[in-house]
């Protein structure tokens, strides 16, 4: 299954390609240099990018531009990282986050802090 | 210290770089995005003499000539805060903080969102978001998808979602609640597509079939809400229709898609089951104007534009000195309207850098930017020009109680 499109019928076939391995969670993918981490992700067939940090519910991208936050991941020990707006390079690692442990409202948890 | 910085290098805020290099001015553009173009990039549609309007060709053609032209490009750099200080603007950044005395704000438009239940799983996306995916990089956002949203910009980018060989199982409208509103309603939905019907846009009606030539909107106005839909391209729009549920475990295996009557509201029993990898949710633009709020520019509520916009005149000048603006932050329109805007705010602040002579270039520009709009293929407002002379009266109620309050 291939969800490239290597020949578009008005724009042409794609020129550059250079494959390169990145990391996601652990696991070795490849993608063309310089594309968007969430393309070269969805390209590999992978849309959940991370989960919600309070509902533990699984994320993708959304706006694919910049504007909903909804793709970040840590990218090389970074965290916040929209991966529509990463170009991908050799060797980058980049790890999804999960939901985060809260303290709940009855320990007096973050309200009272 | 720069002479002018450019905020966005979408139509509008290329177009005015090269316009500020040509008359002599330096120029440095920031955009958050990996390449310039903005929202040009995914642009694909037939021109009425049918040649092809390939926005990325335009993007790179008006890129390469900004960079002969000694622009400067600063990509993947998001800018967080503007601010004025000293007669100069300030602009943080991610990485570095920029002074200018001439800023221009080209930041385009935002899609509005549609909550439909389940639209957070993996695989819903905004329909700009499956047309950068497809036509930008490349990759098919699914193998089948549905487009909840019927407008003008939804219906353009299903067609370039089948050009690249993506499925799109249909157009519909999502269910009627208190926030999709007018998006819900088949009779406002079916009143906005006729609006724009008296343009005959040739991309809706020549690519494809040759069948359909002016006959969708003829069905349209005729068959009042055909029950099975009308195909555009061999693509259904369904207006009886409406999306009430996107399912699926952990990323998007389908819709419930049930009938709706004409106010909107769900048949009951009449509910099935649509499989699809890939949910497009399209709830048209809005200007994207946060940095001309943190600037402190009065804004005025025009929804002929789209949304709020910051005030401005027809110079593209805010009354904040030594800002402007351009392009879709000043009104949803088509990008060849911005690109004309991004000429007039290019010669404006060439203007104010004290290169002489310009005040003819720049009535004609104007006049120019008024032409592109009249002879736009596609108006993604049918009242656009109304909203246009909205602002503008608020530009002159704005300046004449300034006047005023000089006086006293």
């Amino acid at each position: 299954m291939t969800r490239r499109i290597l020949d578009h019928p008005i724009l042409g076939k794609i020129e550059d390609k250079n494959y390169v391995s990145f990391t996601f969670n652990h696991k070795v993918y490849k993608g063309l240099e310089n594309e968007s981490l969430a393309a070269a992700l969805l390209a590999n067939g992978i849309r959940t990018l991370r989960h919600h940090e309070e509902s533990g519910s699984p994320r993708g991208f959304y706006c694919n531009i910049g504007h909903c936050y909804e793709c970040r991941v840590s990218v090389d020990g970074q965290q916040g990282i929209r991966a529509c707006l990463t170009p991908l390079k050799e060797g980058m690692i980049a790890e999804s986050s999960g939901q985060l442990q809260t303290s709940s409202k009855e320990d007096g948890g973050l309200e009272n802090e | 210290m720069n002479n002018t910085i450019i905020i966005g290098s979408g139509p509008a805020g290329l177009t005015a770089a090269v316009t500020c290099a040509e008359n002599g001015v330096d120029v440095v553009v920031i955009d958050e995005y990996m390449i310039a173009g903005g929202r040009l990039l995914g642009q694909l549609y037939e021109e009425p003499n049918g040649s092809w309007w390939n926005g990325i060709k335009e993007s790179t053609t008006l890129y390469e000539k900004a960079i002969n032209l000694g622009v400067k490009f600063h990509f993947n750099t998001a800018v967080n805060n503007i601010e004025q200080s000293n007669g100069l603007w300030v602009v943080y950044t991610e990485k570095d903080t920029f002074y200018t005395s001439n800023l221009l704000l080209a930041t385009g438009a935002a899609e509005s969102p549609v909550p439909v239940p389940g639209w957070t799983l993996p695989g819903v996306m905004s329909v700009g978001a499956a047309q950068v995916m497809t036509n930008v990089q490349r990759v098919k956002p699914g193998e089948r998808g549905v487009i909840i949203g019927v407008n003008v910009l939804s219906a353009v980018i299903a067609m370039e979602l089948q050009l690249a060989g993506v499925e799109i199982a249909c157009l519909t409208l999502p269910k009627r609640n208190r926030i999709t509103m007018k998006a819900g309603d088949p009779r406002k939905v079916l009143d906005s597509l006729l609006h724009v019907s008296h343009m005959a846009p040739s991309p809706f009606v020549r690519y494809g079939s040759k069948l359909m030539k002016n006959d969708f909107m003829k069905k349209l106005g005729v068959n009042f809400y055909p029950k099975k839909g009308v195909k555009m391209w061999d693509i259904p729009i369904q207006l009886r229709k409406a999306v009430t549920k996107i399912y699926g475990e952990d990323e998007v295996e389908g819709v419930t898609l049930a009938t709706i009557n004409a106010d909107g509201e769900v048949v009951s029993g009449s509910e099935e089951h649509i499989p699809v990898d890939f949910v497009c949710i399209a709830g048209g633009l809005y200007p994207l104007a946060e940095l001309a709020a943190v600037a402190g520019c009065p804004f005025y509520l025009v929804e002929e534009l789209g949304g709020y916009v910051p005030l401005h005149n027809e110079r593209m000048e805010t009354p904040l000195e030594g800002l402007y603006v351009a392009g879709n932050i000043t009104g949803i329109e088509g990008a060849k309207v911005a690109a004309a805007q991004g000429t007039t705010a290019g010669l404006s602040m060439a203007h104010r850098s004290g290169i002489k002579g310009l005040d003819n270039t720049i009535n004609d520009s104007i006049k120019m930017t008024e032409q592109t709009r009249n002879s736009a293929p596609i108006q993604f407002h049918p009242e656009i020009e109304v909203g246009r002379k909205k602002i503008l009266q608020q530009w002159e109620a704005y300046q004449s109680t300034k006047r005023e309050s000089i006086c006293y």
